[in-house]
Protein backbone atom coordinates (compact mmCIF):
# COMPACT_ATOMS: atom_id res chain seq x y z
CA UNK A 1 0.00 0.00 0.00
CA UNK A 2 1.36 3.38 -0.91
CA UNK A 3 2.08 5.78 1.89
CA UNK A 4 1.69 3.31 4.75
CA UNK A 5 0.68 5.01 7.97
CA UNK A 6 2.83 4.27 11.02
CA UNK A 7 4.58 5.99 13.88
CA UNK A 8 7.60 6.42 11.59
CA UNK A 9 5.65 8.08 8.78
CA UNK A 10 4.09 10.35 11.40
CA UNK A 11 7.50 11.40 12.74
CA UNK A 12 8.93 11.81 9.24
CA UNK A 13 6.05 14.04 8.17
CA UNK A 14 6.27 16.07 11.36
CA UNK A 15 9.63 17.40 10.09
CA UNK A 16 7.88 18.90 7.06
CA UNK A 17 4.99 20.34 9.10
CA UNK A 18 2.69 17.60 7.76
CA UNK A 19 2.54 19.32 4.38
CA UNK A 20 3.83 16.41 2.32
CA UNK A 21 1.28 13.70 3.04
CA UNK A 22 0.16 12.11 -0.20
CA UNK A 23 -3.53 12.11 -1.15
CA UNK A 24 -5.20 9.06 0.37
CA UNK A 25 -7.13 8.31 -2.85
CA UNK A 26 -7.15 9.65 -6.37
CA UNK A 27 -9.64 11.67 -8.33
CA UNK A 28 -9.76 9.92 -11.74
CA UNK A 29 -12.00 10.55 -14.73
CA UNK A 30 -14.16 7.52 -15.59
CA UNK A 31 -12.82 5.02 -18.13
CA UNK A 32 -15.03 3.89 -21.01
CA UNK A 33 -15.56 0.42 -19.60
CA UNK A 34 -15.30 -1.43 -16.28
CA UNK A 35 -15.62 -5.03 -15.19
CA UNK A 36 -18.03 -3.87 -12.48
CA UNK A 37 -19.44 -0.53 -11.35
CA UNK A 38 -20.63 0.18 -7.82
CA UNK A 39 -23.26 2.90 -7.57
CA UNK A 40 -22.92 4.75 -4.27
CA UNK A 41 -19.74 5.81 -2.52
CA UNK A 42 -20.80 5.36 1.06
CA UNK A 43 -19.27 2.89 3.48
CA UNK A 44 -21.14 -0.09 2.03
CA UNK A 45 -20.27 0.77 -1.59
CA UNK A 46 -16.60 1.45 -0.88
CA UNK A 47 -16.35 -1.73 1.21
CA UNK A 48 -17.92 -3.68 -1.68
CA UNK A 49 -15.31 -2.32 -4.10
CA UNK A 50 -12.54 -3.01 -1.58
CA UNK A 51 -13.51 -6.68 -1.15
CA UNK A 52 -14.14 -7.16 -4.89
CA UNK A 53 -10.55 -6.08 -5.50
CA UNK A 54 -9.05 -7.83 -2.50
CA UNK A 55 -10.86 -11.16 -2.35
CA UNK A 56 -12.18 -11.62 -5.87
CA UNK A 57 -9.32 -10.11 -7.84
CA UNK A 58 -11.53 -7.68 -9.77
CA UNK A 59 -9.31 -4.63 -10.25
CA UNK A 60 -10.99 -2.86 -13.13
CA UNK A 61 -13.88 -1.48 -11.15
CA UNK A 62 -15.30 1.94 -10.32
CA UNK A 63 -17.33 3.45 -7.52
CA UNK A 64 -19.66 6.24 -8.66
CA UNK A 65 -20.74 8.78 -6.07
CA UNK A 66 -23.11 11.64 -6.88
CA UNK A 67 -21.78 13.82 -4.07
CA UNK A 68 -18.65 13.19 -2.05
CA UNK A 69 -17.73 9.84 -0.52
CA UNK A 70 -19.22 9.20 2.90
CA UNK A 71 -21.44 12.30 2.60
CA UNK A 72 -24.72 10.41 2.76
CA UNK A 73 -25.88 8.13 5.53
CA UNK A 74 -22.32 7.04 6.31
CA UNK A 75 -21.64 10.53 7.62
CA UNK A 76 -25.08 10.97 9.18
CA UNK A 77 -25.60 7.96 11.43
CA UNK A 78 -25.01 7.57 15.16
CA UNK A 79 -22.10 5.12 14.62
CA UNK A 80 -23.51 2.29 16.74
CA UNK A 81 -22.21 -1.21 16.08
CA UNK A 82 -23.80 -4.33 17.58
CA UNK A 83 -24.93 -7.77 16.47
CA UNK A 84 -27.54 -8.78 19.05
CA UNK A 85 -30.31 -9.54 16.55
CA UNK A 86 -33.02 -12.09 17.24
CA UNK A 87 -33.21 -14.31 14.16
CA UNK A 88 -30.46 -16.70 13.09
CA UNK A 89 -30.07 -15.13 9.64
CA UNK A 90 -29.69 -11.63 11.10
CA UNK A 91 -27.38 -12.80 13.86
CA UNK A 92 -25.16 -14.46 11.26
CA UNK A 93 -25.09 -11.36 9.08
CA UNK A 94 -24.42 -8.77 11.78
CA UNK A 95 -21.96 -10.85 13.75
CA UNK A 96 -20.00 -11.51 10.55
CA UNK A 97 -19.67 -7.72 10.30
CA UNK A 98 -18.75 -7.32 13.96
CA UNK A 99 -15.94 -9.86 13.60
CA UNK A 100 -14.50 -7.87 10.68
CA UNK A 101 -14.84 -4.60 12.67
CA UNK A 102 -12.66 -6.07 15.42
CA UNK A 103 -9.62 -6.15 13.16
CA UNK A 104 -10.52 -3.49 10.59
CA UNK A 105 -8.13 -0.72 11.66
CA UNK A 106 -5.20 -3.11 11.25
CA UNK A 107 -6.48 -4.52 7.98
CA UNK A 108 -6.98 -1.09 6.43
CA UNK A 109 -3.93 0.51 8.08
CA UNK A 110 -6.36 3.26 8.97
CA UNK A 111 -7.60 4.13 12.44
CA UNK A 112 -11.36 3.78 12.34
CA UNK A 113 -11.49 4.37 16.10
CA UNK A 114 -13.47 1.20 16.77
CA UNK A 115 -14.40 1.23 20.43
CA UNK A 116 -16.04 -1.80 22.06
CA UNK A 117 -17.66 0.20 24.82
CA UNK A 118 -20.73 -2.00 24.96
CA UNK A 119 -24.31 -1.38 23.92
CA UNK A 120 -27.09 -1.58 26.48
CA UNK A 121 -30.74 -1.97 25.46
CA UNK A 122 -33.23 -0.92 28.12
CA UNK A 123 -36.58 -2.53 28.91
CA UNK A 124 -39.38 -0.19 29.94
CA UNK A 125 -42.39 -2.48 30.20
CA UNK A 126 -43.18 -6.11 30.83
CA UNK A 127 -43.26 -6.98 27.13
CA UNK A 128 -39.82 -5.38 26.66
CA UNK A 129 -38.51 -7.54 29.52
CA UNK A 130 -39.86 -10.71 27.90
CA UNK A 131 -38.64 -9.77 24.40
CA UNK A 132 -35.18 -8.74 25.54
CA UNK A 133 -34.71 -11.84 27.70
CA UNK A 134 -35.78 -14.00 24.79
CA UNK A 135 -33.35 -12.16 22.54
CA UNK A 136 -30.54 -12.65 25.04
CA UNK A 137 -31.13 -16.40 24.95
CA UNK A 138 -31.35 -16.43 21.14
CA UNK A 139 -28.09 -14.44 20.93
CA UNK A 140 -26.25 -16.84 23.19
CA UNK A 141 -27.45 -19.84 21.19
CA UNK A 142 -25.93 -18.10 18.17
CA UNK A 143 -22.63 -17.51 19.95
CA UNK A 144 -23.21 -13.79 20.39
CA UNK A 145 -22.32 -12.34 23.78
CA UNK A 146 -25.38 -11.01 25.57
CA UNK A 147 -26.35 -10.68 29.20
CA UNK A 148 -29.51 -9.61 30.99
CA UNK A 149 -29.07 -6.87 33.61
CA UNK A 150 -31.63 -6.07 36.28
CA UNK A 151 -32.39 -2.45 37.16
CA UNK A 152 -29.64 -2.24 39.77
CA UNK A 153 -27.05 -3.66 37.40
CA UNK A 154 -28.14 -1.18 34.71
CA UNK A 155 -27.49 1.63 37.19
CA UNK A 156 -24.09 0.18 38.07
CA UNK A 157 -23.09 -0.07 34.43
CA UNK A 158 -24.32 3.44 33.56
CA UNK A 159 -24.69 5.51 36.74
CA UNK A 160 -26.34 8.56 35.15
CA UNK A 161 -29.51 6.66 34.24
CA UNK A 162 -32.56 7.57 36.27
CA UNK A 163 -33.97 4.30 37.64
CA UNK A 164 -36.82 5.85 39.59
CA UNK A 165 -39.85 3.62 39.19
CA UNK A 166 -42.12 6.68 39.21
CA UNK A 167 -41.29 7.92 35.72
CA UNK A 168 -43.57 7.29 32.75
CA UNK A 169 -41.34 4.55 31.29
CA UNK A 170 -39.32 3.18 34.22
CA UNK A 171 -36.19 1.10 33.64
CA UNK A 172 -37.08 -2.54 34.35
CA UNK A 173 -33.74 -3.93 33.24
CA UNK A 174 -31.77 -4.25 30.06
CA UNK A 175 -29.46 -6.30 27.90
CA UNK A 176 -25.77 -5.70 27.39
CA UNK A 177 -23.55 -6.72 24.50
CA UNK A 178 -20.01 -5.95 25.59
CA UNK A 179 -18.41 -6.55 22.18
CA UNK A 180 -20.67 -3.89 20.68
CA UNK A 181 -19.71 -0.23 20.51
CA UNK A 182 -18.98 2.58 18.08
CA UNK A 183 -16.55 3.56 15.33
CA UNK A 184 -15.65 6.82 13.63
CA UNK A 185 -18.08 6.80 10.69
CA UNK A 186 -16.15 9.05 8.27
CA UNK A 187 -12.96 7.10 8.87
CA UNK A 188 -14.70 3.91 7.76
CA UNK A 189 -15.51 5.43 4.36
CA UNK A 190 -12.07 7.01 4.07
CA UNK A 191 -10.25 3.85 5.14
CA UNK A 192 -12.09 1.70 2.59
CA UNK A 193 -11.65 4.37 -0.11
CA UNK A 194 -7.91 4.47 0.50
CA UNK A 195 -7.68 0.67 0.55
CA UNK A 196 -9.72 0.27 -2.64
CA UNK A 197 -7.82 3.05 -4.43
CA UNK A 198 -4.50 1.38 -3.57
CA UNK A 199 -5.69 -1.75 -5.39
CA UNK A 200 -6.63 0.21 -8.52
CA UNK A 201 -10.32 0.95 -7.94
CA UNK A 202 -11.46 4.23 -9.53
CA UNK A 203 -13.41 6.34 -7.02
CA UNK A 204 -15.36 8.86 -9.06
CA UNK A 205 -17.05 11.60 -7.08
CA UNK A 206 -19.58 14.16 -8.33
CA UNK A 207 -20.82 11.60 -10.82
CA UNK A 208 -24.56 10.94 -10.70
CA UNK A 209 -26.18 7.98 -12.42
CA UNK A 210 -28.96 9.13 -14.75
CA UNK A 211 -29.98 5.89 -16.43
CA UNK A 212 -29.28 2.19 -16.74
CA UNK A 213 -28.94 0.72 -20.23
CA UNK A 214 -30.24 -2.78 -20.79
CA UNK A 215 -30.11 -5.17 -23.67
CA UNK A 216 -33.03 -7.45 -23.01
CA UNK A 217 -32.50 -8.66 -19.47
CA UNK A 218 -28.74 -8.00 -19.37
CA UNK A 219 -27.32 -4.64 -18.21
CA UNK A 220 -24.97 -2.92 -20.65
CA UNK A 221 -23.91 0.21 -18.83
CA UNK A 222 -24.84 3.43 -17.12
CA UNK A 223 -25.65 6.95 -18.26
CA UNK A 224 -23.98 9.34 -15.86
CA UNK A 225 -23.32 13.05 -15.55
CA UNK A 226 -19.79 12.20 -16.74
CA UNK A 227 -20.95 10.30 -19.81
CA UNK A 228 -21.80 6.70 -20.65
CA UNK A 229 -19.91 3.94 -18.82
CA UNK A 230 -19.99 0.43 -20.22
CA UNK A 231 -20.18 -2.50 -17.79
CA UNK A 232 -21.74 -5.94 -17.46
CA UNK A 233 -22.09 -5.80 -13.67
CA UNK A 234 -23.72 -3.04 -11.65
CA UNK A 235 -23.90 -3.19 -7.86
CA UNK A 236 -26.28 -0.59 -6.47
CA UNK A 237 -25.66 0.55 -2.90
CA UNK A 238 -27.61 3.80 -2.94
CA UNK A 239 -29.40 3.63 0.45
CA UNK A 240 -32.38 6.02 0.45
CA UNK A 241 -32.13 6.46 -3.32
CA UNK A 242 -32.19 2.72 -4.18
CA UNK A 243 -35.73 2.93 -5.57
CA UNK A 244 -34.72 5.85 -7.79
CA UNK A 245 -31.95 3.76 -9.37
CA UNK A 246 -34.22 0.69 -9.54
CA UNK A 247 -36.83 2.69 -11.43
CA UNK A 248 -34.16 3.53 -14.06
CA UNK A 249 -33.85 -0.20 -14.75
CA UNK A 250 -37.61 -0.68 -14.77
CA UNK A 251 -37.56 -2.46 -11.43
CA UNK A 252 -39.73 -1.92 -8.35
CA UNK A 253 -38.37 -2.65 -4.88
CA UNK A 254 -40.23 -3.27 -1.61
CA UNK A 255 -38.83 -0.08 -0.08
CA UNK A 256 -40.02 3.16 1.43
CA UNK A 257 -37.57 6.03 1.95
CA UNK A 258 -37.96 8.15 5.05
CA UNK A 259 -35.94 10.79 6.88
CA UNK A 260 -34.16 9.60 10.02
CA UNK A 261 -32.74 12.20 12.36
CA UNK A 262 -29.84 12.49 14.70
CA UNK A 263 -28.42 15.33 16.73
CA UNK A 264 -25.37 16.19 18.78
CA UNK A 265 -24.95 18.39 21.82
CA UNK A 266 -22.22 20.84 22.72
CA UNK A 267 -19.08 18.94 23.78
CA UNK A 268 -18.70 18.15 27.49
CA UNK A 269 -16.31 16.10 29.59
CA UNK A 270 -16.75 12.29 29.57
CA UNK A 271 -20.07 11.43 31.20
CA UNK A 272 -21.32 8.30 29.44
CA UNK A 273 -18.82 5.60 28.46
CA UNK A 274 -21.22 3.22 26.71
CA UNK A 275 -24.12 3.28 24.26
CA UNK A 276 -27.63 3.14 25.70
CA UNK A 277 -30.64 2.43 23.52
CA UNK A 278 -34.29 2.48 24.50
CA UNK A 279 -36.62 0.76 22.12
CA UNK A 280 -39.92 1.65 23.77
CA UNK A 281 -39.28 5.41 23.95
CA UNK A 282 -37.05 5.50 20.88
CA UNK A 283 -34.10 7.29 22.38
CA UNK A 284 -30.49 6.35 22.19
CA UNK A 285 -27.40 8.14 23.32
CA UNK A 286 -23.65 7.81 23.38
CA UNK A 287 -20.75 10.25 23.62
CA UNK A 288 -18.29 10.96 20.84
CA UNK A 289 -14.56 11.27 21.42
CA UNK A 290 -14.99 15.02 20.97
CA UNK A 291 -17.36 14.98 23.94
CA UNK A 292 -20.63 15.59 22.13
CA UNK A 293 -23.65 13.56 23.12
CA UNK A 294 -24.75 11.69 20.00
CA UNK A 295 -28.50 11.21 20.05
CA UNK A 296 -30.54 9.18 17.60
CA UNK A 297 -34.19 9.97 17.00
CA UNK A 298 -36.86 8.15 15.01
CA UNK A 299 -37.99 8.26 11.40
CA UNK A 300 -40.73 10.44 10.02
CA UNK A 301 -43.75 8.28 9.26
CA UNK A 302 -44.02 9.30 5.59
CA UNK A 303 -41.92 8.99 2.44
CA UNK A 304 -39.62 11.94 1.96
CA UNK A 305 -36.22 12.59 0.38
CA UNK A 306 -35.71 15.96 2.07
CA UNK A 307 -32.82 14.98 4.41
CA UNK A 308 -34.40 17.12 7.13
CA UNK A 309 -36.91 15.37 9.36
CA UNK A 310 -39.68 16.77 11.53
CA UNK A 311 -39.34 18.77 14.70
CA UNK A 312 -41.92 16.76 16.64
CA UNK A 313 -39.84 13.59 16.19
CA UNK A 314 -36.80 15.23 17.78
CA UNK A 315 -38.97 16.69 20.52
CA UNK A 316 -40.31 13.23 21.41
CA UNK A 317 -36.81 11.77 21.58
CA UNK A 318 -35.47 14.58 23.75
CA UNK A 319 -38.39 14.26 26.17
CA UNK A 320 -37.48 10.60 26.65
CA UNK A 321 -33.77 11.40 27.01
CA UNK A 322 -34.50 14.00 29.69
CA UNK A 323 -36.64 11.61 31.69
CA UNK A 324 -33.96 8.92 31.58
CA UNK A 325 -31.03 11.32 32.09
CA UNK A 326 -32.17 14.34 34.11
CA UNK A 327 -28.48 15.36 34.28
CA UNK A 328 -28.70 16.46 30.62
CA UNK A 329 -31.49 18.97 31.22
CA UNK A 330 -29.27 22.01 30.63
CA UNK A 331 -27.31 20.65 27.67
CA UNK A 332 -27.54 22.65 24.48
CA UNK A 333 -27.97 20.85 21.19
CA UNK A 334 -25.42 21.91 18.62
CA UNK A 335 -26.48 20.34 15.35
CA UNK A 336 -29.40 18.32 13.96
CA UNK A 337 -29.63 16.59 10.60
CA UNK A 338 -31.52 13.94 8.67
CA UNK A 339 -30.55 11.11 6.37
CA UNK A 340 -32.83 9.18 4.04
CA UNK A 341 -33.20 5.54 5.02
CA UNK A 342 -34.75 2.87 2.81
CA UNK A 343 -36.93 0.57 4.86
CA UNK A 344 -38.07 -2.93 3.90
CA UNK A 345 -41.44 -4.27 5.06
CA UNK A 346 -39.62 -6.80 7.29
CA UNK A 347 -36.96 -4.30 8.42
CA UNK A 348 -34.18 -6.53 7.09
CA UNK A 349 -31.81 -5.65 4.27
CA UNK A 350 -31.68 -6.92 0.70
CA UNK A 351 -28.30 -8.16 -0.59
CA UNK A 352 -29.37 -9.82 -3.76
CA UNK A 353 -29.33 -10.55 -7.44
CA UNK A 354 -32.32 -9.30 -9.43
CA UNK A 355 -34.16 -10.75 -12.40
CA UNK A 356 -32.05 -8.45 -14.59
CA UNK A 357 -28.70 -10.10 -15.35
CA UNK A 358 -25.73 -8.18 -13.99
CA UNK A 359 -27.83 -5.94 -11.74
CA UNK A 360 -27.37 -6.40 -8.01
CA UNK A 361 -28.90 -4.52 -5.10
CA UNK A 362 -27.63 -3.96 -1.59
CA UNK A 363 -30.34 -1.90 0.09
CA UNK A 364 -33.12 -1.82 2.66
CA UNK A 365 -30.78 -1.34 5.62
CA UNK A 366 -33.29 1.06 7.08
CA UNK A 367 -32.21 2.70 10.29
CA UNK A 368 -29.35 0.33 11.08
CA UNK A 369 -26.94 -0.09 8.20
CA UNK A 370 -23.76 1.42 9.59
CA UNK A 371 -23.03 -1.49 11.94
CA UNK A 372 -23.05 -3.90 9.00
CA UNK A 373 -20.74 -1.92 6.71
CA UNK A 374 -17.77 -4.36 6.49
CA UNK A 375 -19.94 -7.49 6.41
CA UNK A 376 -22.32 -5.98 3.90
CA UNK A 377 -19.43 -5.06 1.58
CA UNK A 378 -17.84 -8.47 1.93
CA UNK A 379 -21.05 -10.40 1.19
CA UNK A 380 -22.18 -8.09 -1.60
CA UNK A 381 -18.77 -8.43 -3.26
CA UNK A 382 -19.14 -12.22 -3.04
CA UNK A 383 -22.62 -12.01 -4.58
CA UNK A 384 -21.45 -9.81 -7.47
CA UNK A 385 -18.26 -11.77 -8.18
CA UNK A 386 -19.89 -15.22 -8.13
CA UNK A 387 -23.36 -14.24 -9.32
CA UNK A 388 -24.53 -16.25 -6.31
CA UNK A 389 -25.12 -15.17 -2.70
CA UNK A 390 -22.83 -16.23 0.13
CA UNK A 391 -24.59 -18.50 2.63
CA UNK A 392 -24.69 -15.61 5.13
CA UNK A 393 -26.73 -13.39 2.82
CA UNK A 394 -28.78 -16.08 1.05
CA UNK A 395 -31.77 -15.33 3.30
CA UNK A 396 -31.61 -11.65 2.37
CA UNK A 397 -32.62 -12.15 -1.25
CA UNK A 398 -35.20 -10.10 -3.09
CA UNK A 399 -37.28 -13.19 -3.76
CA UNK A 400 -38.27 -13.51 -0.09
CA UNK A 401 -41.06 -11.04 -0.73
CA UNK A 402 -42.52 -13.49 -3.25
CA UNK A 403 -41.88 -16.70 -1.31
CA UNK A 404 -42.98 -15.18 2.00
CA UNK A 405 -39.81 -16.34 3.75
CA UNK A 406 -39.27 -12.96 5.43
CA UNK A 407 -36.60 -12.17 8.01
CA UNK A 408 -39.00 -10.39 10.30
CA UNK A 409 -36.83 -8.22 12.52
CA UNK A 410 -39.58 -5.60 12.77
CA UNK A 411 -40.08 -5.12 16.46
CA UNK A 412 -37.71 -8.01 17.17
CA UNK A 413 -34.62 -5.89 16.54
CA UNK A 414 -33.10 -4.01 19.41
CA UNK A 415 -34.55 -0.70 18.34
CA UNK A 416 -37.83 0.20 16.66
CA UNK A 417 -37.48 0.68 12.92
CA UNK B 1 -42.95 18.62 8.98
CA UNK B 2 -45.62 20.56 7.14
CA UNK B 3 -49.21 21.72 7.31
CA UNK B 4 -51.91 19.59 5.68
CA UNK B 5 -55.23 20.97 4.53
CA UNK B 6 -57.60 18.21 5.62
CA UNK B 7 -60.60 18.20 3.26
CA UNK B 8 -62.89 17.88 6.30
CA UNK B 9 -61.18 19.93 9.05
CA UNK B 10 -58.97 22.47 7.26
CA UNK B 11 -55.31 23.22 7.95
CA UNK B 12 -53.62 21.20 10.68
CA UNK B 13 -50.08 20.16 11.63
CA UNK B 14 -48.78 17.07 9.85
CA UNK B 15 -48.16 15.46 13.26
CA UNK B 16 -51.96 15.03 13.59
CA UNK B 17 -51.98 12.80 10.52
CA UNK B 18 -50.68 9.38 9.66
CA UNK B 19 -49.50 8.43 6.20
CA UNK B 20 -50.91 5.34 4.52
CA UNK B 21 -48.35 5.21 1.74
CA UNK B 22 -48.81 5.01 -2.01
CA UNK B 23 -52.38 5.64 -3.20
CA UNK B 24 -54.43 3.98 -5.91
CA UNK B 25 -53.15 0.45 -5.35
CA UNK B 26 -56.26 -1.57 -6.05
CA UNK B 27 -57.12 -4.54 -3.89
CA UNK B 28 -57.20 -7.62 -6.14
CA UNK B 29 -60.73 -8.48 -7.20
CA UNK B 30 -60.03 -12.23 -7.20
CA UNK B 31 -57.43 -12.81 -4.45
CA UNK B 32 -57.61 -16.59 -4.85
CA UNK B 33 -56.55 -16.30 -8.50
CA UNK B 34 -53.32 -14.42 -7.73
CA UNK B 35 -49.87 -15.90 -8.26
CA UNK B 36 -47.14 -15.40 -5.64
CA UNK B 37 -45.54 -12.76 -7.89
CA UNK B 38 -48.78 -10.84 -8.12
CA UNK B 39 -49.27 -10.99 -4.36
CA UNK B 40 -45.74 -9.69 -3.80
CA UNK B 41 -46.41 -6.86 -6.24
CA UNK B 42 -49.64 -5.92 -4.46
CA UNK B 43 -48.38 -6.29 -0.88
CA UNK B 44 -44.77 -5.14 -0.97
CA UNK B 45 -43.54 -3.49 -4.18
CA UNK B 46 -43.73 0.29 -4.12
CA UNK B 47 -42.77 3.08 -6.52
CA UNK B 48 -41.21 5.05 -3.62
CA UNK B 49 -41.01 8.07 -5.89
CA UNK B 50 -38.59 10.95 -5.44
CA UNK B 51 -40.79 13.69 -6.82
CA UNK B 52 -44.54 14.02 -7.23
CA UNK B 53 -46.28 11.16 -5.46
CA UNK B 54 -49.94 10.25 -4.93
CA UNK B 55 -50.50 8.99 -1.39
CA UNK B 56 -53.12 8.21 1.25
CA UNK B 57 -53.35 10.04 4.55
CA UNK B 58 -55.53 9.66 7.62
CA UNK B 59 -56.42 12.49 10.00
CA UNK B 60 -55.66 10.17 12.93
CA UNK B 61 -55.85 12.81 15.68
CA UNK B 62 -58.75 14.68 14.10
CA UNK B 63 -61.73 13.50 12.09
CA UNK B 64 -60.10 10.09 11.51
CA UNK B 65 -61.13 10.19 7.86
CA UNK B 66 -58.94 8.96 5.00
CA UNK B 67 -58.16 11.12 1.99
CA UNK B 68 -55.64 11.36 -0.83
CA UNK B 69 -52.85 13.83 -1.32
CA UNK B 70 -50.38 14.76 -4.06
CA UNK B 71 -47.02 15.71 -2.57
CA UNK B 72 -43.52 16.24 -3.92
CA UNK B 73 -41.36 13.98 -1.78
CA UNK B 74 -38.19 15.83 -2.76
CA UNK B 75 -39.31 19.03 -1.00
CA UNK B 76 -42.51 18.06 0.88
CA UNK B 77 -44.55 20.58 -1.12
CA UNK B 78 -48.24 19.60 -1.28
CA UNK B 79 -49.83 20.03 -4.72
CA UNK B 80 -53.37 18.81 -4.08
CA UNK B 81 -55.64 17.20 -1.51
CA UNK B 82 -58.72 15.24 -2.62
CA UNK B 83 -61.28 12.94 -1.05
CA UNK B 84 -61.37 9.18 -1.36
CA UNK B 85 -63.22 8.11 -4.46
CA UNK B 86 -62.57 11.39 -6.28
CA UNK B 87 -60.60 11.32 -9.50
CA UNK B 88 -56.91 12.11 -8.98
CA UNK B 89 -55.95 15.55 -10.33
CA UNK B 90 -53.56 15.82 -13.26
CA UNK B 91 -50.27 17.29 -11.97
Amino acid sequence: MKNKYSIFSLIKNAFSQHENWKQAWGNPEPKKEYEAVIVGGGGHGLATAYYLAKKHNMKNIAVLEKGWIGGGNTGRNTTIIRSNYLWDASAGLYDHALKIWENLSQELNYNIMFSQRGVMNLAHNLQDVRDLKRRTHANRLNGIDAVWLDTKQVKEFCPIINISQDIRYPVLGGTLQRRAGTARHDAVAWGYARGADAMGVDIIQNCEVKGIKRNGDQVEGLDTTKGFIKTKKIGVVAAGHSSVIANMAGLKLPLESKPLQALVSEPVKPIIDTVVMSNAVHAYVSQSDKGELVIGAGTDAYISYTQRGSHDVVEGTLKAILELYPIFSRMKMLRQWGGIVDICPDASPIISKTNIKGLYFNCGWGTGGFKATPGSGDLFAHTIANDEPHKLNAAFNLNRFVSGDLVDEHGAAAVAH
Amino acid sequence: MFVINCPYCGERDQSEFSCGGEAHILRPKQPTELSDDEWAEYLFMRKNIKGVQFERWNHAHGCRKWFNMVRDTSNDKIHAVYKMGEKPPVI
